[in-house]
Parts: C-alpha cells; sequence; structure tokens
C-alpha cells in the first residue's frame, strides 16, 4: 500500500482509539424492503408501477408485445424525428432492433470517433434491468455499449425483454452482485428518466447534457 | 469579534433586506418542501429509512479504518490510483502534479463540495489551466465568479433575467427569459468543453469499501460526461464518504434523492469502480481517487461532535433553516452554509475564527428533524458554542459577567443598582445611538427590556403583608 494511504489509515487507526467508537458496534439493520417505497405484486401489477413512474420523470415507455412489435414503434419514431443516423451497440437486442431499420449506424464496439456519435439523432442500447419502484434502467459499459452511448446523443432508446423488469432497488443490486460480481464493469449506471435541470428558477427543463428523451420499449 | 463575525453580521443585514433574493429562495424552498413531502410520503416507513441510513452511516464510521483499506485495495486492484492528502494544500498538489505530468491542457469537472472546500478551481487557474464548471448552476456561478450559494442548488439566488443578461455576456447568446433556451446556451458551450477536455474531476457521494466503486448522483448528465470523455479521471471524495456494501446503495440513493431535491430517485447514479476495462470501448484510461482527510480524523478522535461526519451532503437542513432562509448562503462566507455548515466549518477550520456561525441559531430543531442521517445538529451548534466560549472568551462578556457577579453577591449593591438602573432606563435613549455602545447589536433591532422602579423583593413583601391582614 502507497505511503499516504499508510499516513491516513494510522491517522484513522488513532482516531477511532481516542473517541472510543471504533469495532463493529452497528449491525447491519432490517431489510431495507421494510421502509423503502413499495413495489410488490405480480407481473401486471409491477409493469402498471414501472409505466406510472417512467410517466412521472417524463419518459416514454411502450409496452409493444413483442420484439417486432418494438421495432415496427422503432421505424414509426424514426419516421416521425426523421431520424438519420443511429448509435447503437453489438452483441444484444439493441443491435437486432437497430439492424431493423437499415439507417447509418455507428456502433462503439471496439471504439468510435466522438464527434460521430455527437451527431447521431438517436441512441438505442440494451439495458441490465428496468426498476419498477423507480421508474428507470439499469446499464453499465459492457452492457450498454460503453459509456458515453446512453448520454450522448439526444434520444436514447432503451430496448427490454419482460423479464427484465424487478420490482425494486434490492433486487437490481442482487441482480448486478450475482450477474458480474466481482468482476464488476468499470461503469454502471441507474438512469431514472430523461437529462434534467432545474438550476434557472427551478423551471424544469429536459435535456441539460444528456438525452432530452429517454424511450423505454418493452416487449 | 472576529473579521468574518463582523463579516457575517454585515452580509446578513443585507441579505435579510434583500428582497428579490428573499422572493427566489422562498419560491425555491417551497417547490422542494412540496416535492420532498410527496416522495416521503411514498416510502413505506420515512422514518425507519432515516433509522437505516444512520445505522449504515454509522457502522462505516466505526469501521472506516477496515473500510478505508478495502476501498483502497479494491481500486488499486483494478487498476486506479489513490492518493490519501492529509489535509487541503497536499490534495492541490497532487491534482496540479497530475495534470502537469500528464500534459493536460483543458479540465472539465462536475458539481462537488469537497472541490469548493480545497479551493481546488482557484489553485487551478493560479496554474495555467482553464477549468470548467459543466453543471448549469455551477457554470452560471463560475460566470460570475461567485461561490455556491446551496449545496444542492448553487445558483438558486439568481433570476432567469440575470443569467440570460450573463450568457449574453459572456457567451454572446441573444436575451431571452426562456429557461430552455438559457439551458440549451449552457449545453451547447458545453459540449464543445466536454469533446476537448484532457482531465474531468467529480466528488463522489459515495464511495463503496465492499467493490471499490465511487457513487455520483446527478440530474444533468455533466457528471456522466466528465467521467466518460476525457482520458483521465479524478474524483476527489471525503474520507467520510465510505460506506460497506454496494446493496447499502439501495437505500442511500433513494433517501439522498428525496432529502437533496424531493424527487423519488435522481437521474444519474453511477458508479465508477476504475478506468476503462480491457473489452470496454471508451472511458478514461486513469482513474485516480484523492482521499481527503483535511480535519475528518480530528472530527473522527473527538466522540462529542464526530456524528457529524455522518452528513451526506443532501443540503436538507438549509431549507429549513429559519437562519438561512432570512440570510441565505452567501452571508455565511463559507463552503459550507446552513445548520450543517455551522457545524462544520468551525469544526474544519478553526472554532474561533468560526464559531461564530454556532450562534446564527434559533436552536428550533427544524434541521435535526429533517436530517436524513439524524444527525443532531442543534446539539452538535450548542457543543460548538460551549466550546467557542471555553477556546476564546469575549472579553467584554467576562467583564459584564466578572461584574455582575461581584454586584450579585452583595445584597446592598444589587439593590443600588437595581435602582440606579430603574433610573438610568430613561436616559438610554440619549446614549443607546452612539457607536461605541456594545448593547447597540442588540437594541438596533429589539426594544430594550424594561427595569422596574420596584424590585421584585419589594412587591413579594407587600404582597405577603396584604395577604396577611
Amino acid at each position: 500500500m502507497n505511503p499516504s494511504a499508510e499516513a491516513l489509515l494510522a491517522r484513522v487507526r488513532a482516531a477511532l482509539e481516542a473517541s472510543g467508537n471504533g469495532g463493529q458496534k452497528t449491525a447491519r439493520k432490517a431489510d431495507f424492503r421494510a421502509v423503502l417505497p413499495p413495489a410488490r405484486g405480480g407481473e401486471a401489477e409491477l409493469t402498471a408501477l414501472f409505466a406510472q413512474n417512467a410517466s412521472e420523470l417524463n419518459a416514454e415507455y411502450r409496452a409493444c408485445g413483442s420484439f417486432d412489435g418494438a421495432v415496427a414503434f422503432l421505424k414509426e419514431l424514426a419516421a416521425r424525428e426523421g431520424w438519420k443516423r443511429l448509435a447503437a451497440h453489438r452483441g444484444g437486442l439493441a443491435e437486432k432492433a437497430a439492424g431493423a431499420l437499415g439507417l447509418a449506424a455507428t456502433w462503439t464496439d471496439g471504439g468510435y470517433d466522438l464527434a460521430e456519435l455527437e451527431r447521431c439523432d438517436v441512441s438505442i442500447t440494451d439495458c441490465d434491468a428496468l426498476v419498477a419502484q423507480t421508474g428507470g434502467a439499469l446499464v453499465n459499459a459492457r452492457s450498454a455499449g460503453g459509456r458515453a452511448l446512453s448520454v450522448l446523443p439526444h434520444h436514447h432508446v432503451v430496448v427490454a425483454p419482460r423479464e427484465r423488469l424487478l420490482p425494486d432497488l434490492p433486487a437490481a443490486f442482487e441482480l448486478l452482485e450475482k450477474k458480474y460480481g466481482p468482476d464488476y464493469p468499470s461503469f454502471i449506471s441507474f438512469i431514472t428518466g430523461p437529462s434534467r435541470t432545474a438550476d434557472i428558477e427551478q423551471t424544469l427543463v429536459l435535456g441539460a447534457h444528456g438525452p432530452r428523451k429517454l424511450t423505454i420499449l418493452m416487449f | 469579534m472576529t473579521l468574518n463575525s463582523r463579516e457575517f453580521s454585515a452580509a446578513s443585514g443585507r441579505a435579510a433586506s434583500d428582497s428579490k433574493q428573499q422572493g427566489l429562495l422562498a419560491y425555491a424552498i417551497g417547490n422542494y418542501t412540496v416535492k420532498r413531502d410527496a416522495s416521503r410520503a411514498k416510502f413505506r416507513d420515512w422514518e425507519g429509512a432515516r433509522k437505516a441510513a444512520e445505522d449504515v452511516k454509522r457502522e462505516a464510521l466505526e469501521n472506516l479504518d477496515g473500510l478505508l483499506a478495502k476501498f483502497i485495495g479494491k481500486v488499486e486492484g483494478r487498476g486506479g490510483k489513490v492518493f490519501c492528502a492529509r489535509d487541503a494544500a497536499e490534495a492541490r498538489d497532487y491534482i496540479i502534479g497530475l495534470a502537469e505530468e500528464k500534459g493536460v491542457r483543458s479540465i472539465v469537472k462536475s458539481k462537488s463540495m469537497t472541490t469548493e472546500e480545497i479551493g481546488l478551481n482557484h489553485a487551478l487557474e493560479g496554474r495555467g489551466f482553464g477549468v470548467v464548471e459543466s453543471d448549469l448552476g455551477e457554470f452560471i456561478i463560475q460566470l460570475r465568479g461567485e461561490t455556491p450559494y446551496h449545496i444542492v442548488f448553487p445558483a438558486v439566488h439568481l433570476s432567469r433575467q440575470q443569467v440570460s443578461a450573463l450568457f449574453h455576456e459572456r457567451l454572446g447568446s441573444p436575451e431571452t427569459e426562456n429557461p430552455g433556451e438559457l439551458t440549451g446556451v449552457a449545453r451547447a458551450h458545453l459540449r464543445k468543453v466536454f469533446c476537448s477536455a484532457d482531465m474531468g474531476i467529480t466528488g463522489a457521494n459515495f464511495a463503496v469499501a465492499e467493490t471499490g466503486m465511487i457513487s455520483v448522483t446527478e440530474n444533468e448528465g455533466n457528471a456522466r460526461l466528465t467521467m466518460s470523455l476525457p482520458r483521465i479521471h479524478v474524483a476527489v471524495v471525503g474520507i467520510e464518504k465510505i460506506i460497506p456494501r454496494l446493496s447499502d446503495l439501495a437505500l442511500l440513493l433513494p433517501v439522498l434523492a428525496t432529502n437533496g431535491t424531493g424527487q423519488g430517485m435522481s437521474c444519474y447514479n453511477s458508479f465508477v469502480g476504475g478506468p476503462r476495462r480491457g473489452g470496454e470501448c471508451d472511458g478514461p484510461a486513469e482513474f485516480h481517487v484523492v482521499l481527503l482527510d483535511n480535519g475528518r480524523t480530528r472530527i473522527l478522535a473527538d466522540p462529542d461532535k464526530s456524528e457529524v461526519l455522518r452528513c451526506i451532503r443532501c443540503g436538507g437542513c438549509l431549507g429549513v433553516c429559519p437562519v438561512f432562509r432570512t440570510v441565505g448562503g452567501h452571508a455565511y462566507g463559507t463552503v459550507y452554509p446552513g445548520p450543517i455548515g455551522a457545524v462544520l466549518t468551525p469544526l474544519l477550520r478553526g472554532i474561533c475564527e468560526w464559531g461564530h456561525l454556532s450562534f446564527a441559531s434559533s436552536l428550533c430543531e427544524a434541521c435535526t428533524e429533517t436530517c436524513p442521517v439524524r444527525i443532531e445538529i442543534h446539539r452538535l451548534i450548542l457543543k460548538n458554542r460551549r466550546d467557542y466560549n471555553r477556546a476564546c472568551p469575549s472579553s467584554v462578556q467576562r467583564l459584564a459577567f466578572r461584574a455582575f457577579a461581584f454586584v450579585a453577591r452583595r445584597p446592598a449593591l444589587f439593590r443600588l443598582a437595581g435602582k440606579a438602573a430603574s433610573l438610568g432606563q430613561h436616559f438610554y435613549p440619549l446614549v443607546g445611538w452612539l457607536p461605541f455602545n456594545p448593547l447597540r447589536r442588540w437594541t438596533d433591532t429589539r426594544a430594550m427590556p424594561r427595569v422596574s422602579f420596584t424590585p421584585f423583593r419589594d412587591w413579594w413583601k407587600r404582597r405577603r403583608a396584604g395577604r396577611a391582614e
């Protein structure tokens, strides 16, 4: 360990000794689920809860029935918003969905040109989970095409099969540990609605630095 | 009175009579309160959540040595670098040295109170580095050359007209009163900054010992860009940010959002555990964590006050404080304002220089009631007052109490003094306005308490005599 760390740890130990507060005294308490906002029930209830929370965040949520339904909706969106270029990553549903659109595409895997990614109208990514309790999505550098793909373009589309829907945050952290621990990706993010700010007179503005629009397609 | 204390009094007076600032602040706090209460109501048990959050932070502080060692080991194990800074100067020097060694030209920052605490921007600019704050509120106050007004809402004291005029003057954008358009101006300007910066600097809301990750909470996406695009990422983290487990965040993230901004969950909660790994397509090549002590181990050693280290910097105690609501954030003249600042600043920067802030409290306990990690803020304020009076007693006060004790121990003299005061008070208006009058700070804004001509002892004697008849 480096000398600055040794010195810090020595100071911390001395402080804990001096205060008499050191050593395990407070044990981890109750299940967080007993206090967090409730997120229980079957698939229908959880889907409804997710939809409600997502819409309160100004995210667009669509239940698409099937993967083909999701692609059909994407095509509709592409036409409506006049997408010319999309960005996505390989190795998941995002690749299949993006491929079906037949647009010029920037693939982030294996490196990309930043200016080109910035010019893309939309990014399409997978996710690890959708969280009913918050109405948000869990992504990481491995599962969603790196760090910048899901934050740089103006519009972010998440595609997720129904089984990715989890009830609550404790379940999402259990999933992270089971799926990746201890070899975690270098970057993990809970995305809860499109980028926002209220720094000017408390007026909500979407698209502060990240996407103005977040669309979540579940099938 | 110290210079800091005099400045605080003067600035408080100015802010308290600035109705425009008061209006903006009251509006923002009103909004926040409604949202916060709605978010709290969604919890199954908000009080239980506070207790659980307290326990997580308590456990972390009790085991801070072991958890810090674990955190450092995990970060280094994944190719990150950790530097432990004893004080602000060591932290600044490390970051400046790193920037010089790596040939950094431009630096982008996302909002961090810890970097404010160490005066990082000023130091970097002094060495010729361009540093740009990317959080919208921080960007605005950086352009104005100010410090954050509030821990969570740094530009809450400014109107849209002021922001418009500022952007017009500094960025050449057309004047507009539409916050959406103003945000767009900043977004376009800062995109260029993000895409060309060599170094990104962030703080951290939590540091997870179990996995060696920092957790960064934000709404705008600027912290994500800061941690994604530049080739070097530096995180400046107070040692009290350590928590034991990754899964503790399942509780702490919604608790922080609820009490911080009134949201159920902030827009982006991101965890970074090192530089870009093999198989990942982007992210910085280097990840540095600067763990900051800067007085924290001194607080940890004091069992009377160490609970303040549980603070997660949600800023919730600012909005509920009648003093903060009246004098605003700048009057304090410190990085951390409001009740938590009144506790923390004297502890971090010296009780004699900053202890006066602990007197800027009505002790109404609203801060203690709202604190999501159940810090007894009002008690810590009282303890600071006690320590302040011990460490640097005021000579005027000491003289006054000595004189009082002398008189009070001598009944005849006490009686005479009472009579003298009851007569003398009629002359007070004649001298009360004089600049050297030590009572003036009280009597300028309050009525002088009246001394009765009949002392209590006489009144009591007469009353008893009347009954006996």
